[in-house]
């Protein structure tokens, strides 16, 4: 493996892990929340970020246990 | 509140990242010879201090609510990670990690691995002390820079680190054994829960979010995340034990 792979490798690695859909949640969450603060509901798009958090959590867990 | 909070947890995810360190510094010094490994040791904290240096100032010429949503969103994804790691270990999908059990096997593998002295030194013992003790402390550093640059007291939160350091440090080498008695698993799920919660919190205020409260919010997002992810525990340990009840009725092998 050459040396820019390895590299590559040890970053997805560290930032990552072993779930790709917490990562992609989290972005989404935060995308969510970041559109919601500017829209007319702006007021509640704190209340987003928590319940996507522990939707994503939840859906990595069950991948992580399913046919176990 | 913020800055006890910080303190803490600057410490206990710091605590955890040491644990780990010490049981491949000792495991390497122990099996293979002390000298190389505690140069390897020397070596990587000084790697980690440049990169300190470089990354520290670096940190405060980016925009503060930018620097707040890119960190937000690692400590993000880092908690979710840790969370989900040390949930599956408390229902019993995952091996609890287990520093005596790592002790051994690094113990076993460095005395399997050929000996290979040059410059009166052994190799094998410098480089995998110094890539257990930089890695671990990369993480140590991030979680310094982070939480001290977006609560705006890098001090605090090296001193939560320090007193880790120092703390666990000192201690594995008085014991001169791994620290398995170190509760890491729970340890483990209350990071995870501070590095998500943290991370919500700042990955908000990057984009602008008003959390009702302010920095009270931190608190409550906090509770939210821990009752949840017990919650979680409880539900996949309860799914657990009735399969193994159906497979042992069903006369297959058991499944713990």
């Amino acid at each position: 493996m050459g040396s820019l792979r390895r590299f590559a490798a040890f970053w997805y690695d560290f930032i990552v892990g072993d779930d790709w859909i917490l990562a992609a949640g989290a972005l989404v969450a935060l995308g969510l929340a970041g559109a919601l603060t500017r829209s007319a509901v702006g007021g509640a798009a704190w209340l987003i970020l928590p319940l996507a958090a522990v939707v994503v959590l939840w859906l990595s867990l069950m991948r992580a246990t399913r046919g176990r | 509140m913020g800055a006890l909070f910080l303190v803490a947890a600057s410490f206990l995810a710091s605590s955890v990242e040491m644990v780990e360190a010490s049981t491949i510094v000792l495991a390497v010094g122990v099996s293979r010879e002390w000298r190389s490994t505690l140069i390897g040791v020397g070596s990587a904290l000084v790697a980690l201090a440049a990169i300190v240096a470089a990354l520290g100032p670096a940190l405060a010429l980016i925009p503060i609510d930018a620097l707040r949503l890119f960190i937000g969103t690692l400590l993000l994804i880092f908690g979710l990670q840790w969370l989900r790691k040390a949930i599956l270990r408390a229902s019993g999908y995952k091996a609890l990690h287990d520093e005596d059990a790592i002790y051994k096997r690094e113990l076993a593998e460095a005395r399997a691995a050929r000996s290979e002295l040059r410059a009166g030194m052994d190799w094998y013992a410098f480089t995998l002390s110094f890539k257990g003790v930089f890695l671990e402390g990369m993480e140590v550093i991030f979680i310094v820079l982070t939480f001290g640059t977006t609560q705006g007291s890098i001090p605090l939160a090296a001193l939560g680190a320090a007193t880790a350091v120092l703390l666990v440090g000192t201690v594995a080498v008085l014991v001169h054994q791994p620290l398995s008695r170190v509760p890491e698993n729970g340890m483990k799920f209350v990071v995870g829960a501070l590095l998500t919660t943290f991370g919500l919190f700042w990955g908000g205020e990057g984009l602008g979010v008003a959390w009702p409260g302010a920095d009270a919010a931190i608190l409550m997002v906090l509770g939210f995340v821990l009752v949840t992810a017990s919650a979680f525990v409880f539900a996949l340990r309860r799914t657990r034990t009735e399969v193994t009840a159906a497979v042992r009725v069903a006369g297959g092998p058991a499944l713990d």
